[in-house]
């Protein structure tokens, strides 16, 4: 199985001039690969959401490509995303679902048929341009490089380790290290966007 | 009989106060009574359309649509209002951007007798969350939509319309 770390060390080099969003226990991590922080956003989170809001961003930057890290217990909750963006077909959309199987920010009880989901069939189903699953990490690292050339929505699935959060919430510093606001703030300004 | 038609909110009048607002999407659940508005709004070549699953969707896909300096309008009815309430929480309230969810009031008795829970739960519901709305029942009310842009606009809060003409204003 593949360690989040490993994914996201593995797409830095071929990430572009991308936008970066991220959900979920394994999104935490992101930050720590990145090397161009005033390019990756917080959208903040709301029961699946920031699929939702990254699709509105692709929407919004057609010049631009963005990409999600999601999790599947997020996607689970909102899972009408995935006609909504089929739908629209945002071609610089780049959709990653890191699927750890679990629940990890809770302890790490399943989610629900947690083995058996096809997301990436599902997404191909929905009417995704393109569509990968890996749980091989060379593998994905020697498709990586063609799959951000590819016109989207792109969307790919990868099967995780998980890594399970079991203190009390109350135990646990979740304090970003750039909060949402000035994520935001620092990616309109390197876009340029006063509106 | 005359003066009534005049009265009526007209899918003309929505339309109009998005472009004077610099609407740039409308993002939204068609449902049977918005269908000319809907149709109305595909023929507008200064806006898109994104039509979402779920109401829930409506605050975040927004929200990604104010980050990239678009100006997007949420249009859906209370009883998905409602669905969302942690989208609204978390994707518009939280996020601080101006937000303006035009709101159909279905169950809207002007002020008779309830029948519809939807619309008995709906001005309390706005009420708990702190969001600050307006009425429009007839197209001399359309300008408070205008209002609405401008308080979320000063405020960088998502402020609510609610469309309490389900029955005609929508419909041909």
């Amino acid at each position: 199985m593949i360690k989040a770390d490993d994914v996201y060390r593995i797409f830095e080099p071929h990430r572009g001039k991308a936008i970066i969003t991220a959900s979920g226990v394994a999104g935490r991590k992101w930050p720590q690969s990145s090397n161009n922080p005033e390019r990756d956003v917080s959208m903040g989170s709301a029961m699946g959401q920031t699929t939702s809001a990254a699709f509105g961003l692709a929407l919004g930057l057609p010049d631009e490509k963005v990409v999600l890290f999601d999790s599947e217990g997020a996607l689970l909750m909102n899972l009408g995303v995935l006609a909504s963006i089929a739908n629209k077909q945002p071609k610089n959309f780049v959709h990653f679902l890191l699927d750890n199987e679990v629940y990890a920010t809770t302890g790490g009880q399943p989610v629900p048929n947690n083995t058996n989901i096809d997301y990436a069939g599902m997404a191909k189903a929905i009417g995704y341009a393109s569509t990968h699953h890996f749980d091989d990490l060379e593998e994905f690292a020697t498709q990586i490089e063609s799959i951000m050339a590819e016109e989207g929505p792109v969307f790919v699935s990868i099967k995780i380790v998980p890594e399970i959060e079991n203190s009390p919430v109350g135990l646990r510093d979740l304090t970003p290290a750039r909060p949402r606001p000035q994520t935001i703030e620092e990616l309109r300004a390197e876009l340029g966007i006063t509106a | 009989m005359v003066e009534q038609q005049a009265a009526i909110l007209k899918p003309e009048t929505l339309v109009e106060e998005f472009k004077k607002n610099g609407v740039t999407h409308v993002v939204t659940i068609p449902d049977s009574e918005t269908n000319y508005l809907y149709e109305l709004m595909l023929e507008q070549d200064w806006l898109d359309v994104v039509p979402i699953s779920r109401e829930g969707e409506s605050p975040g896909t927004a929200l990604g649509l104010a980050i990239a300096g678009k100006v997007p309008v949420v249009l859906i009815q209370n009883t998905g209002m409602m669905e969302a309430g942690d989208s609204i929480r978390g994707m518009a309230i939280d996020a601080g951007f101006p937000m303006v969810f035009i709101v159909g009031y279905r169950g809207w008795t002007r002020r008779g007798v309830i029948r519809d829970s939807a619309a008995k739960y709906t001005e309390p519901f706005l009420t708990a969350f702190g969001l600050d709305y307006y009425l429009v029942e007839t197209n001399t009310d359309g300008d408070r939509i205008s209002t609405a842009f401008e308080q979320a606009r000063a405020t960088s809060r998502p402020v609510v319309v609610l469309i309490g003409d389900e029955y005609h204003g929508f419909n041909r």
